[in-house]
This record gives structure tokens, C-alpha cells and sequence, in this order.
């Protein structure tokens, strides 16, 4: 029973989507409040059906209710209640269904906490997000329906795919969606800015805070899906530029060079075409993703399911909200009036640079991962774009940008002077080269490593120059520098730890060249040198879980004859769906890793290993962390939250709240 | 500096980017894209020794051969053509005799294909796309067998 009013509640859901994608931008022409006082209360609304729709298909998931298709094709009694829960996700249906909801979310959101924004900005902004909720709401109730009954229910389900049955299912879809998702909102405020006109600072001012969660989202997302492939496909490779992968990596570049001009657009209103462009760039290129990951073009982990009919649907959504978007932008964008002055040497130049690296590597990126499709559309033949094509083209865009990450921080707005930065960075620029110098001399290995861990030394040095001037500079004293440091915006902190977040990845990404792999076949007993480390791989254990069974490795890791630590590599078998799969053996050891993977078990305990010593590649994901991290800052800086503005203006009247 | 010089140096750095960027793509498409073929297409094609490739096919039943230390030997087929494959390392999870298979490596001369990387992918219900349409080619695809298989 429970079921059928979920699915009534999204049919709701949909009806309530289609009147507040109307009524709010009528109101906005007619300039009538009571129309567009509609907006709120509907995006309230939709989110309370959606979420209810939710609701209801996790306790089907979570009942094990049989008489619904999703939960038999997905699901099984024996499988432990977290991913049962999270299991919801791990198809098609409810993946899409979670997409709606987190729409929904951020509706919402808008609804509660920007009670300051323009009334018309507002009611525009959540009706074009009432556009893009009717669009995939029609989608899941036309295609994916996760409501769809059996007429005779059988007695167990076929249990989800082991490689989801992972604690990184309960992390890593929402986070990203959260990112993709969250960049419709900055789609929304172009789309609204644009009907209305009022492309200005302010806008630049409300659409920022959620550009920051988005990104964070996004990078957290990112960082996450690429750790989960890392320790449970079994080769230690943490990023393939896969398609999939490539997918979220291009609205992420989108989003960064998004959060950096609308800097530019807030404080010196100048690049407002721009800025317009690339909000509605990165949505577009989280649909483009969407795209890409569920209409089946691709096969991989995330294509649950191919069925012509929803890749159709969903080019279709694309089509109408990508070039509807840009054909307003052609329409309006000649109406904008031109921003600020400045010269090519100061902070907005700097930022410019950013932005057409950023969106050039995104183009690469673009090329990369759809010119095979392209190409097979057109003249059938078949190829692969891999890690060569990108190392190539990706990589050599985005060192100069690295190079000009600090540059960026300490040039003033509007004319700066070169020289004088260059003179500032030298200490940080000199304490790379001996950095690099002592690697070359200790560690000695390939050059590309010592002369990236070099520059990533630049730019984490590079991103604390700034700082440390305006807390250190004058004077040292603990008291001092405490309140200097009360004294700074938080978002100077943030913008320093995000860059150096980005530099401590790149270490993490640099030492990769250090690394050593072993692939070898092991005997119980036996030991294996690796790096620093030595192993003793002692015996084969099997082991039983209501889902699956495994056979460990035990395998005992020793550094100068004392056992540092013990890893317990695995290859279980779920019997539900009658599939292997791997489960690494990782050790941490400071900031660098064990990693072993084992496969083909024979009878006599001899097992295929693989295995790697991997120093410092907990940066990498470290490294993201801190990027997370400073952007948490500078979006609990007081210049981020939404309403800001006005609540300085009208000191008496209730505030709002601040969207955190 | 003029709002005309300044728009100058901003188009001419924008273009400068993209065309260093649009060179990168040209080159690095004409050396580092993977062709993929299959058995047959492989023995039509007769690429050039060394070029690196990506064959798919199914794993010949009764052909997998263990050669000492982690290397193995098996065969990919088309049911028309067949080609020998030597791989070392670790298989995937999914590997085995009758299944689909992606291998990319390179012909040698002596027209066994040295595998670095076996892909055999993520979902036992799902076969590689390009499998599936090799197959296709060659006529031996069961539809109605793939299609129950994939549950949908």
C-alpha cells in the first residue's frame, strides 16, 4: 500500500513541478506578488512528495518487499540492512529517484534560505528548477519507473551487485549528486538572471554559496568514487580516465573556473557573459554526465541497465535544456552591459587565465571521452581514448596552471605588479628547487616525479605566502598573529588551504613514480620484499558472511624484522548472483601504502598476488580533503552567506537564515 | 592600456591557449588512440607489428593454459577466427573459459597477441559492448539469450 502512494506521491510530485514551472515566471512578468509567492511554498511541497516517494521505495527495499520489480532485480533478504538502505540507490530507478530528490533538496533550499534575494530573482530561479524537476520526474515515471509491481513475487531477489555492496555506496552517489545536482542551481540563477535581466554583483553574490557547496560535493564525491575503485577493483590504479570517471571530472573543472569569476563578477562586475556561460556550462556538462553514465552508450559499473528508450529520453532533456538555455543566453546576452576595467597583470587577469586553462582542459577532457563515441556513430570503427591521450593533452594545460595558482593569490585587483609578486614567491619558488634537489639526491627514480613533487611544493609553499604575510608580516608575537588572524576573512583561509589541497594531491600523484609493483605467485609461508617493507604471506583462511564467503590471505607486513602490520586481502564469492570479486589488503603506513590483491586460489593455498608499495598515495585523497575543507571555510565566511547584503541594510527586521 | 589593447592581449591569450590546446588533441589522437578489433577483423586488418590494440572476443573453452609464474596463455575467439593471446599478471575476477574478454597489448610477429591489460568488466550479467557487436558481426549472437540474460 505503502508503494502505490509513493508512486502517487510522485505523480503529485510532477503536477506540482509543471504549475510552479509557470505560475511563478508569469508572476515575475505580470510583476504580480501572490504569483510568485508561489514559488516557495511549491518547492516546499515537491521536496515533501519526493521525499516521500523515497521514503516509500526504501521500505520496500528495506522490507524486502518481493512484488516490487526494483527491489527483486536488486535486492536480497540476506544482505546486511546498510545496504538495503543504500542498496536504493544502487540501480538505475532509485539512482534516479535520489537525483530527483536531491533537486528537490536544494528547491528547497533556495525556498528557506534566500528569503532575502530578490523577490522576482527568486521566484524565476525555483521555477526554472521546477522546469528541470517536471523533466526528470516525467522521465522516472515514463521510463524508470522504482514502483513497478510483479504480478506473482518471488521467493528471494537476485541481491545487488557485489561490487556496490560496499561501505563507498552509502558515500559516494549522493556526495556527487549533490555536486551535479548542486550545479543546477547555478543553472537556475543564469536561466532566472537572464529572463529577468538582472545580471549584476548581486546575483554574483547569491549564486557563489552555491556554486561552494556543489563544488565541495563535488570534490568529496570525486575523491571518494576514486578511492572505492582503488581498493576494491584489485590492480591499485585510482583514476583509468574512464568515461565514467571523465564525467564528473568535467563539471568539477566547470565548477572550479566558476567559483573563480564569479569572484571576479562580485567584486568588479566585470565578466558577467562569462560567468552567465559557464553556470549554465556546468550544469550542462553534469547532464551531459548523466548522460553519458545512464543511457547505456557506455557500459560500465554505473549503467545499470541499457534500454534505448531512456538514452533517447534523456538526450531529449538534454537537448531542451542545453540549447534552450544557450539560445536565451544568444538572446540576452548582447543586452549585458560591460563590466569593469582592468589590466592583463592584476587579480581578474590571473582569474581570466584560470578560467580558460580550466575550461580548456575541460575541452580536452570534452574530446577525449566523446570522440570515440562520435567516431563510432559516424564510421563504426571502434577505438579507445586512454591515460596516453590525457597525459598528453590534460596535463601539460594544467601545469601552468599551477605554476600561476599562487601568482593568482597575490596579485592586487585591478593593476598589479608582476615583478614584486614574483619577488614574494621567490622564497617558496627557491624552497621547491632544494626540495627537488634533496629528492633528486635521496630518492634519485624518474624525473617527471621530482620535478611535479617540486612544483606541487611550489604551490603548497605558494598558497600560504599570502597569508603568512598578513598574519607574520609587522611584528611576530603569538597574541599578535591570533588576532590578525581573527582579523582576516576566513575565505583567505579557505582559498590558501583549497590551493594547497590541490598541491598536496599532486605530491600524492608525483610519488606514484616511486612506487614498486610485484605480480607473483605465492605460497603460504613465503615472503616477498616490497618497497621498505617485507611480507609474509601465512595461509589461506576461509571465512563465512550471511552474503558471501571469502578466502583470506593472511599476510603479516614486517619493516627491519618487527611486524609493523597485518593485511587480510580477500576474494569473496556471493552466491546470490554467483560473482567474485576482490577485496584489496591495505595497509597505511605513515602517509604511503601496502596494497595486495590476491586471485585464483588454488587448492593447495598457492595464490596470484599483486602487490604494491605506494609511497605517500594517501595524499592524493588527503589532498582532496583539504581542498573540502577550505571551501567549508570560505563558505562559513560572512561574505558567502546568502542575504548578507540586505540584513546590513535593515539591521531591525527578523534575519534570515544563513544557507550553510 | 586601451580597452581595445586589452581586449587584444584577452583574445590573443585566449587563442593562444586553445590552439596549444587544440594541437595537444591532434597529436595525441593520431599516436595514443587504441583501434579495437576482433578475431576476424584482426585478420583482415593485419595491423603493424607493435601497434598497441584492443582485441575482444570470447575466451576459447579449453584453451587456458597456465605457464609457470602468473603467465597465461588462451585463446580469443570469434567462432570463425580465433587468435592467441599470452598474458602475465593477475586476471580479473571475472575471467574465465566461454566468457567475453577485452585484452589490449600488441602483435608480435609472431602473431600471438602480448596482452599488458585484460579487462574483463564489472557485472557477470553484462558483456562488453564490443564483444557483443564482434560477435554480431560474425553471426553468433543469441539475442534472446543476452537479453533474458540482462534481466531487463
Amino acid at each position: 500500500m505503502i508503494v502505490e502512494t509513493g508512486h502517487y506521491a510522485l505523480v503529485l510530485a510532477l503536477a506540482l513541478a509543471l504549475v510552479n514551472s509557470i505560475l511563478p515566471v508569469w508572476g515575475s512578468i505580470k510583476g504580480d506578488q501572490h504569483l510568485m509567492a508561489v514559488a516557495p511554498s511549491a518547492a516546499l511541497m515537491g521536496f515533501g512528495l519526493v521525499a516521500y516517494a523515497y521514503l516509500a521505495l526504501t521500505i520496500g527495499h528495506v522490507q524486502s518487499d518481493f512484488s516490487l520489480i526494483n527491489v527483486v532485480e536488486n535486492s536480497h533478504s540476506a544482505k546486511p540492512l546498510i545496504y538495503k538502505i543504500t542498496g536504493v540507490w544502487g540501480n538505475h530507478e532509485g539512482s534516479m529517484l535520489l537525483w530527483v530528490l536531491v533537486l528537490s533538496v536544494f528547491g528547497a533550499a533556495v525556498a528557506l534560505f534566500s528569503r532575502s534575494m530578490p523577490e522576482d530573482l527568486r521566484a524565476n530561479v525555483l521555477a526554472v528548477q521546477s522546469w528541470i524537476a517536471a523533466a526528470f520526474l516525467l522521465f522516472i515515471l515514463l521510463t524508470s519507473n522504482p514502483f513497478a509491481r510483479l504480478a506473482v513475487a518471488p521467493a528471494e531477489g537476485n541481491d545487488l551487485n557485489p561490487l556496490l555492496q560496499d561501505p563507498g555506496l552509502a558515500i559516494h552517489p549522493p556526495l556527487l549528486y549533490l555536486g551535479y545536482v548542486g550545479l543546477s542551481i547555478t543553472y537556475s540563477f543564469a536561466a532566472a538572471a537572464l529572463i529577468s535581466g538582472r545580471i549584476d554583483a548581486v546575483f554574483a553574490r547569491f549564486v557563489r554559496p552555491w556554486t561552494l557547496i556543489a563544488w565541495i560535493s563535488l570534490t568529496l564525491g570525486i575523491a571518494m568514487g576514486s578511492y572505492w575503485a582503488y581498493y576494491t577493483l584489485g590492480w591499485g590504479g585510482f583514476w583509468f580516465w574512464d568515461p565514467v570517471e571523465n564525467a564528473s571530472l568535467m563539471p568539477w573543472l566547470a565548477a572550479t573556473a566558476l567559483l573563480h569569476c564569479t569572484a571576479v563578477m562580485e567584486k568588479r562586475e566585470a565578466l558577467k557573459i562569462w560567468t552567465i556561460f559557464l553556470a549554465i556550462l556546468a550544469f550542462s556538462l553534469s547532464l551531459v554526465g548523466t548522460f553519458l553514465v545512464r543511457s547505456g552508450v557506455l557500459t560500465s559499473v554505473h549503467a545499470f541497465a541499457s534500454d534505448p528508450t531512456r538514452g533517447v529520453f534523456i538526450l531529449l532533456i538534454l537537448v531542451i535544456f542545453i540549447g534552450g538555455s544557450f539560445a536565451l543566453f544568444a538572446l540576452r546576452a548582447g543586452e549585458i552591459k560591460q563590466g569593469g576595467l582592468f589590466s592583463p597583470v592584476s587579480r581578474e587577469g590571473a582569474l581570466v587565465l584560470n578560467n580558460l586553462l580550466l575550461t580548456t582542459c575541460c575541452a580536452t577532457v570534452f574530446i577525449g571521452t566523446l570522440y570515440p563515441l562520435a567516431l563510432e556513430a559516424v564510421t563504426g570503427e571502434k577505438i579507445s581514448v586512454g591515460p596516453p591521450f590525457f597525459n598528453l593533452t590534460f596535463v601539460p594545460l594544467f601545469i601552468p596552471l599551477f605554476i600561476l595558482m599562487p601568482f593568482g593569490q597575490l596579485l592586487p585587483w585591478k593593476r598589479g605588479d608582476l615583478a614584486g609578486v614574483a619577488q614574494r614567491l621567490a622564497t617558496a619558488f627557491a624552497a621547491a628547487l632544494i626540495f627537488m634537489a634533496v629528492l633528486a639526491a635521496w630518492r634519485g627514480g624518474p624525473a617527471l616525479s621530482v620535478i611535479l613533487s617540486g612544483v606541487a611544493f611550489y604551490v603548497i609553499a605558494g598558497s600560504f605566502v599570502d597569508l603568512g604575510r598578513r598574519l607574520l608580516g609587522g611584528g611576530i608575537s603569538a597574541g599578535l598573529v591570533s588576532q590578525r588572524a581573527r582579523g582576516l576573512p576566513r575565505h583567505a583561509f579557505g582559498t590558501a588551504f583549497a590551493h594547497a589541497g590541490i598541491g598536496v594531491t599532486l605530491l600524492g600523484l608525483a610519488a606514484t613514480g616511486w612506487g614498486t609493483e610485484k605480480i607473483t605467485a605465492l605460497k603460504p609461508g613465503e615472503r616477498v620484499e616490497i618497497g621498505p617493507y617485507e611480507l609474509i604471506f601465512e595461509s589461506i583462511v576461509p571465512r563465512n558472511d550471511p552474503n558471501y564467503s571469502e578466502l583470506v590471505g593472511r599476510t603479516v607486513i614486517r619493516a627491519k624484522g618487527a611486524v609493523v602490520a597485518t593485511i587480510e586481502p580477500a576474494t569473496r564469492f556471493y552466491p546470490a548472483r554467483g560473482m567474485n570479486r576482490s577485496e584489496a589488503g591495505i595497509a597505511t603506513l605513515g602517509l604511503g601504502q601496502v596494497y595486495m590483491s590476491i586471485a585464483d586460489v588454488a587448492p593447495n593455498g598457492v595464490v596470484n598476488a599483486r602487490i604494491f608499495w605506494k609511497p605517500l598515495v594517501a595524499l592524493i585523497w588527503i589532498g582532496a580533503l583539504i581542498m573540502a575543507f577550505g571551501g567549508c571555510l570560505s563558505l562559513s565566511d560572512r561574505s558567502f552567506r546568502v542575504g548578507i547584503a540586505r540584513r546590513a541594510r535593515k539591521a531591525q527586521t527578523p534575519s534570515p537564515q544563513p544557507a550553510e | 592600456m586601451t580597452r581595445r589593447k586589452r581586449r587584444l592581449v584577452l583574445i590573443s591569450t585566449a587563442l593562444a591557449a586553445l590552439g596549444l590546446a587544440l594541437g595537444l588533441v591532434l597529436i595525441a589522437l593520431r599516436d595514443n588512440i587504441v583501434f579495437f578489433y576482433g578475431p576476424s577483423e584482426l585478420a583482415q586488418r593485419a595491423p603493424h607489428e607493435g601497434q598497441r590494440l584492443r582485441i575482444g572476443g570470447l575466451v576459447k573453452q579449453g584453451s587456458l593454459l597456465h605457464e609457470g609464474d602468473s603467465t597465461v596463455r588462451f585463446a580469443v575467439t570469434d567462432t570463425k577466427q580465433e587468435v592467441e593471446v599470452t598474458y602475465t599478471g593477475v586476471l580479473p575476477d571475472l575471467f574465465r573459459e566461454g566468457q567475453g574478454v577485452v585484452a589490449e597489448g600488441t602483435l608480435g610477429g609472431d602473431k600471438i597477441f602480448h596482452a599488458d591489460s585484460i579487462l574483463a568488466k564489472h557485472d557477470e550479467r553484462y558483456m562488453p559492448r564490443e564483444v557483443a557487436d564482434a560477435l554480431k558481426k560474425q553471426g553468433v549472437w543469441r539475442e534472446g539469450a543476452e537479453a533474458a540474460s540482462n534481466g531487463k
